[in-house]
């Protein structure tokens, strides 16, 4: 499946949703810092990682899939399946987040947040981009052999029988 | 003053990976951005202005288990959403306690080992 930038996608976002996103996030980020202070850098450091405006975004996305068309029965199972596969890419992008931890880690203490952000950030891009490449080969080659064992080819006795079965 | 920068910052960073996740096709590409490390970028900006690089390096060290239980959180999720079909919010917002007990639990875990 190729990936695709769609522009015009912005416009079913509306303003409000903007907005919640903004709260979410902000509210999220100042959390972080205030159980950083108070109990220290290590219980501070796992909200890093928190799922910041995941449950926000999925309930979006399920609503937009469920507004676009009310007509379509199982709409409404549809937009959840999509949500199901939205988390299951950002499983993947949680695998990235490692990485930029890690990256930051090593380096925080010797370069500048110049060099040590753009590393990171591109370490979880690259870590977050090979795990969903990986997933899909593994899901084709799965689905493949599943295809392979409920449909199995024929074989030459097989197509004989087949013949004789139809003079 | 200083919570009040950090809003700002935080909800910047997280509208703009939300902004990019909205506009990307496959939905399961878009996801990755679901995971993008927004909070961690406005965070360690803010963290090494205020407390150092030795105080960011320990936050960041212990970030690699909140992103283990991220991936835990995102895991259960998807599948109650996708092969059971259970509505998103009630699935991501209850999931963030089994978030938090994950992390907390390899944080404690990662002092036993070490004590």
């Amino acid at each position: 499946m190729k990936i695709e930038v769609n522009i015009a996608a912005l416009k079913r976002t509306k303003r409000q949703e903007y907005l919640v996103r903004f709260i979410f996030g902000g509210a999220v980020t100042a959390v972080a810092g205030i159980i950083a202070q108070h109990y220290g850098p290590e219980i501070g450091g796992l909200f890093l990682a928190a799922p910041a405006i995941f449950p926000a975004a999925a309930t979006l996305l399920e609503k937009h899939e469920e507004n676009k068309a009310r007509t379509h029965s199982g709409r409404q199972l549809r937009a959840r399946e999509l949500a199901g596969v939205d988390a299951a890419g950002a499983a993947m992008g949680s695998i990235g987040l490692v990485a930029f931890a890690v990256v930051v880690w090593q380096l925080v203490p010797r370069y500048s947040l110049a060099i040590v952000l753009p590393a990171a950030t591109s370490a979880w891009f690259a870590v977050s981009v090979a795990m969903w490449l990986a997933r899909k080969m593994v899901w084709r080659s799965v689905r493949a052999r599943i295809r392979k064992r409920s449909h199995p080819p024929f074989t030459a006795s097989q197509f004989s029988g087949h013949k004789q079965s139809h003079p | 003053m200083d919570i009040l920068l950090r809003v700002i910052v935080g909800g910047v960073v997280v509208s703009a990976f939300a902004t990019i996740a909205d506009m990307l096709k496959p939905k399961s590409f878009a996801g990755l951005f679901g995971a993008a490390p927004s909070v961690a970028l406005a965070s360690v900006i803010l963290a090494v202005r205020e407390h150092g690089a030795s105080y960011t390096s320990i936050e960041a060290r212990f970030m690699i288990l909140g992103a283990a239980a991220f991936f835990i959180y995102a895991s259960v999720a998807s599948r109650l959403m996708f092969h059971r079909k259970w509505p998103a919010l009630p699935v991501t917002g209850l999931a963030l306690l089994l978030w938090l007990g994950t992390a907390l639990g390899l944080w404690f875990s990662f002092h036993r080992l070490m004590s």
